[in-house]
């Protein structure tokens, strides 16, 4: 038995049966990621001020991991471009660089991006505390320029043992530079390149404390709408990483050889597929690293 | 090629001893496990998604027995069951046979989730879905039938993880089938629990499978309808049946998603103690949780019932589709409106991702909110209203045969119609202040999902059980079966509206005997006596099924052998031999006419199929028809 229009149009609708089915799953992961996404804005107009916190993701990195995916985006259609005219050497070279370009992007993400931030520590401070801390927090200086209050005293966390043990009754904080200079008028809006940590090291009482956590998704709705969104993106990205891989190795000259058309086909649902992951990530950037 | 020789109802010999042959051998290919187990073929995971939703569907009304007990006799022990099922269930589930009170939330919310996503969805949506819809439209299965499969193993899978959960420590989830936040985020969890091995880490787990399961059979039927309908089968010329699924796939594909986020979201707060829906300042057991906080219980509400609602017309699209079929075929008439349905349904569908928050009148989202909704969720019931009205009219004159089929389809008429009739008030705010989270809002939608789409599944595995088998269902059992459902079903809820007006909440584990109002009397028992027939009723209607299971297997093995059309249909499935072999149709069938040319004038029988070619009385006929409409 087989199944009509696997790789020809069917005349009446101009589409085969993959064509319509990956658009239709699109469909439905746009819905996925809007329902996401949706959380995100839901989450950011509830924040209490201050409780969103702005400038911690590293800017240049997510730039050039923009980039590599959007170039990525363009040798996916070179290479089918390349099917479609058959010259397969030439398809076998841009797929080449697409996977490379998504393996790229996620070793960025999961060997740089994700990690530096589980070694970053965050204390927000409790509200009747946060005049002692004044010295580190500039709350004061802030709202003169009509910007939100800091309430977290961020840097390195000197002493991790105070995080279980709980007869320490202290964090030793050595400080990102906001809390540095919290009078700096640099540090009162977040910056491009990210600032250089200081020397200097607070000590933070744990009474004064309301939540002590790294940066992970616990620290804050901030860190856990990214680290889920970044995370299920990654996932996508991932899973497009693979079909390529697939797509290139020895099995796809055989399909070549035997219907070039077909392989063309999948190449395009696949590269369909990667445009998708793409254009989430066009979401991500700004949402996350910008605004 | 001779036309006549596609109608297979009198010419069994058309495809018989060589077509056979061909079927198999394509067994041959296939052994055992990939032919029944592992098979890529619609019918085949058609019947699998069947009779794994039938059972799931026997086992959630068995949780809800059980809850039943307590209901009608609050704190009293259950005879001989209730010890054992404390042993099965264990850990004090039911110390001497007294429901403790965790695990009636546990039955509650386990019968919601079992009932609609392990049963009437894989029933209504996926098998016959699978089974009916290629067929119908002419196609030899589905586009991609290894996806088919993977969606019934993704189901599968969900279920089985759904099943597990009772019997890990602390027990299945108690939150509600709604799994309201922060109490879902709270429940099973902290000492004693296991983090992933807990009710409700599970139930969440199962249900990224069950979603997945949706996904992949959404995309299929689409697609499937799109590419694979049979030449000359024209938009205007699919049953309504397929209609509906096409509908119903849409809303999966659209509405899951965002619940699958919400569930992923919540597997968060559970396990990386995040706080997507967790507020600030929560206290739970007098202290303050150590999280971030922030989040919002409202947002887990929004992003349920924006699946909540559409998912509540998967469960009636399907069975709408079912009972067209029945009553088009039984009245022996064109079915009245078929345009009119068709555009209903597709209104239906699109208006339902934007009524949700019906739901959630009592959160507090505001007026212009409340407002907005309001509108929308009434003018949602204008469609209902012209399909179930254009079902009515096309039983108007008809020469009616009531069958089994028919009977079941006949009843789900009055039955939905009360139930979406009851939905009106709930649609005002004002009124649902008053109703929310009463036993009326129980009865208004199991009204609408039980004798009505529970009686249009019913309706349909009689229905086209000769198909799938080449026999009939026994009609006296089946009528044994039906009359006391029906019965049953009403003593069931019928009376949950009055509870309702009496302000019994739904989730209570008294059945109300701590309430005062409920000792009102009406009609001569409290509101909270009213619980005894109830249960009564509901054992009964336990009991009433046991002549469907029987004749149904029986069935199998000893019903009547009949031909391949044997209710004299219209549509394509009926034109492929009972039962279909890989692949489907002998001749692949070519549509010349609308789905239910009943009684065409100029014909010697009252039906004349899909596939038959038009002859010149036939346009006589056409042109009269469309000259008595000017
Ligand atoms: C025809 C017009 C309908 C209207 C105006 C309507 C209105 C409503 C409203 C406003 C509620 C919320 C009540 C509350 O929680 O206080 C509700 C609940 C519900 N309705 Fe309907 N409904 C209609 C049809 C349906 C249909 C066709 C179904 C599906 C099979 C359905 C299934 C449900 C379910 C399952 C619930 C309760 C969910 C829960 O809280 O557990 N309704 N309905
Ligand atoms: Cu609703």
């Amino acid at each position: 038995m087989e199944i009509p229009y696997t790789t020809t149009a069917r005349p009446d609708t101009g589409l085969w049966n993959a064509k319509i089915g990956i658009w239709l799953f699109l469909a439905s992961e746009v819905m996925l990621f809007g329902g996401l996404f949706s959380a995100y804005i839901f989450l950011r107009l509830d924040a209490a001020p201050g409780h969103w916190p702005r400038g911690l993701l590293n800017v240049p990195v997510g730039t050039m991991n923009t980039a590599i995916l959007i170039a990525s985006s363009v040798t996916v259609v070179l290479a089918w471009a390349a099917l479609k005219m058959r010259q397969f050497s030439k398809y076998k070279f841009y797929m080449g660089i697409t996977i490379l370009c998504g393996i790229v992007f996620l070793v960025v993400k999961l060997a740089y991006e994700w990690p530096i931030k589980f070694h970053h520590f965050g204390a927000k401070i409790t509200p009747a505390a946060l005049e002692k801390y004044e010295p580190y927090l500039g709350n004061a200086h802030l709202r003169e320029g009509g910007y939100e209050p800091r309430v977290e005293i961020s840097g390195h966390l000197e002493n991790p043992e105070a995080l279980h043990d709980e007869s320490i009754r202290e964090y030793h904080i050595k400080l990102d530079a906001a809390n540095a200079e919290p009078l700096n008028p640099d540090n009162d809006r977040p910056r491009f390149w990210p600032a250089p940590m200081s020397d200097k090291i607070a000590h933070v009482s744990k009474d004064d404390v309301q939540l002590a956590s790294m940066y992970v998704p616990k620290h804050s709705t901030f860190f856990a709408t990214y680290f889920t969104i970044t995370g299920l993106h990654g996932l996508h990205v991932l899973g497009g990483v693979i079909v390529f891989i697939y797509l290139w190795l020895p099995v796809s000259a055989r399909l070549y050889k035997r219907n070039p058309e077909q392989l063309a086909n999948r190449v395009e649902v696949a590269g369909l597929f990667w445009h998708f992951v793409d254009l989430v990530w066009i979401f991500v950037f700004p949402l996350f690293y910008l605004l | 090629m001779d036309p006549s020789a596609d109608l297979t109802s009198h010419a069994p010999a058309a495809h018989d001893p060589h077509h056979h042959d061909e079927h198999g051998h394509d067994h041959h290919e296939l052994g055992w496990w990939r032919k029944y187990v592992f098979s890529t073929d619609h019918k085949v995971i058609g019947i699998q998604y069947l009779i794994t939703g039938l059972i799931f569907l026997f086992l959630g009304f068995t949780l809800m027995m059980l809850m039943r007990w307590q209901l009608a006799y609050p704190g009293k022990a259950l005879p001989v069951l209730g010890p054992m099922l404390n042993v099965l269930f264990g850990r004090g589930s039911m110390p001497e046979g007294i429901m403790a009170p965790d695990f009636y939330n546990s039955l509650g919310a386990m019968h919601g989730t079992i009932m609609i996503f392990l049963g009437v969805v894989p029933v209504a949506f996926a098998a016959f879905g699978n089974y009916v819809v290629p067929l119908q439209i002419g196609a030899p299965d589905m586009t991609f039938p290894k996806i088919n499969m993977a969606s019934y193993w993704a189901f599968f899978v969900g279920g089985i993880i759904m099943l597990i959960s009772f019997f890990v420590p602390g027990g299945a989830a108690k939150s509600g089938w709604t799994a309201y936040t922060p109490l879902s985020v709270i429940a099973d969890s902290g000492p004693g629990h296991h983090i992933i091995m807990n009710g409700q880490t599970l139930w969440l787990i199962g249900f990224v499978f069950l979603i997945t399961s949706s996904l992949l059979g959404a995309v299929n039927f689409i697609t499937t309808i799109i590419q694979l309908r049979a030449k000359g089968l024209t938009w205007m010329r699919l049953p309504f049946f397929v209609w509906a699924q096409f509908i119903t796939a849409f809303l999966l594909l659209l509405a899951f998603p965002p619940l699958e986020a919400a569930a992923v979201m919540q597997l968060m707060d559970r396990l990386a103690a995040t706080s997507f829906f967790m507020p600030t300042g929560l206290v739970v057991s007098g202290a303050a949780l150590n999280i971030s906080g922030g989040g919002s219980p409202i947002l887990w509400q929004h992003l349920f019932w924006f699946l909540g609602h559409p998912e509540v017309y998967v469960l009636i699209l399907p069975a709408m589709g079912i009972v067209a079929e029945i009553l088009a075929n039984n009245t022996r008439k064109p079915l009245w409106g078929y345009k009119s349905l068709v555009f209903a349904a597709l209104v239906l569908g699109f208006l339902s991702f934007i009524v949700w928050a019906h739901h959630m009148w009592l959160t507090g989202m505001g007026t212009v909110v409340s407002a907005f909704f309001q509108t929308t969720t009434l003018i949602i019931s204008i469609p209902s209203v012209i399909i179930l009205s254009a079902f009515f009219i096309s039983l108007w004159g008809g020469s009616i045969r009531f069958n089994t089929p028919m009977l079941f389809a006949t009843a789900f008429l009055p039955m939905f119609g009360i139930g979406g009739l009851t939905g009106i008030p709930l649609a005002f705010n004002a009124a649902d202040i008053y109703l929310h989270d009463t036993y009326y809002v129980i009865a208004h939608f199991h009204y609408i999902v039980a004798p009505g789409t529970i009686f249009a599944l019913f309706a349909g595995v009689y229905f086209w059980f000769p198909k799938a088998t080449g026999r009939m269902m026994s009609e006296f059992w089946g009528k044994v079966h039906f009359w006391p459902s029906l019965i049953c079903m009403n003593v069931i809820f019928l009376p949950m509206f009055l509870q309702g007006m009496l302000s019994i909440h739904r989730r209570w584990y008294d059945g109300g005997q701590g309430w005062a109002l409920s000792n009102e009397k009406v009609w001569g028992l409290s509101g909270f006596e009213w619980n005894v027939p109830i249960s009564i009723a509901a054992w009964v209607m336990g009991l009433a099924q046991i002549p469907f299971i029987i004749n149904f297997f029986w069935s199998i093995k000893y019903g009547k052998k009949v031909n391949d059309n044997p209710w004299e249909a219209t549509t394509l499935e009926w034109a492929a031999p009972s039962p279909p072999p890989h692949g489907n149709f002998a001749v692949v069938p070519t549509a010349h006419r609308g789905p239910y040319e009943y009684s065409l004038p100029g014909r010697e029988r009252d039906f004349t199929m899909q596939n038959e070619p038009i002859r010149d009385s036939d346009r006589r006929a056409y042109e009269a028809a469309a000259a008595a409409h000017d």
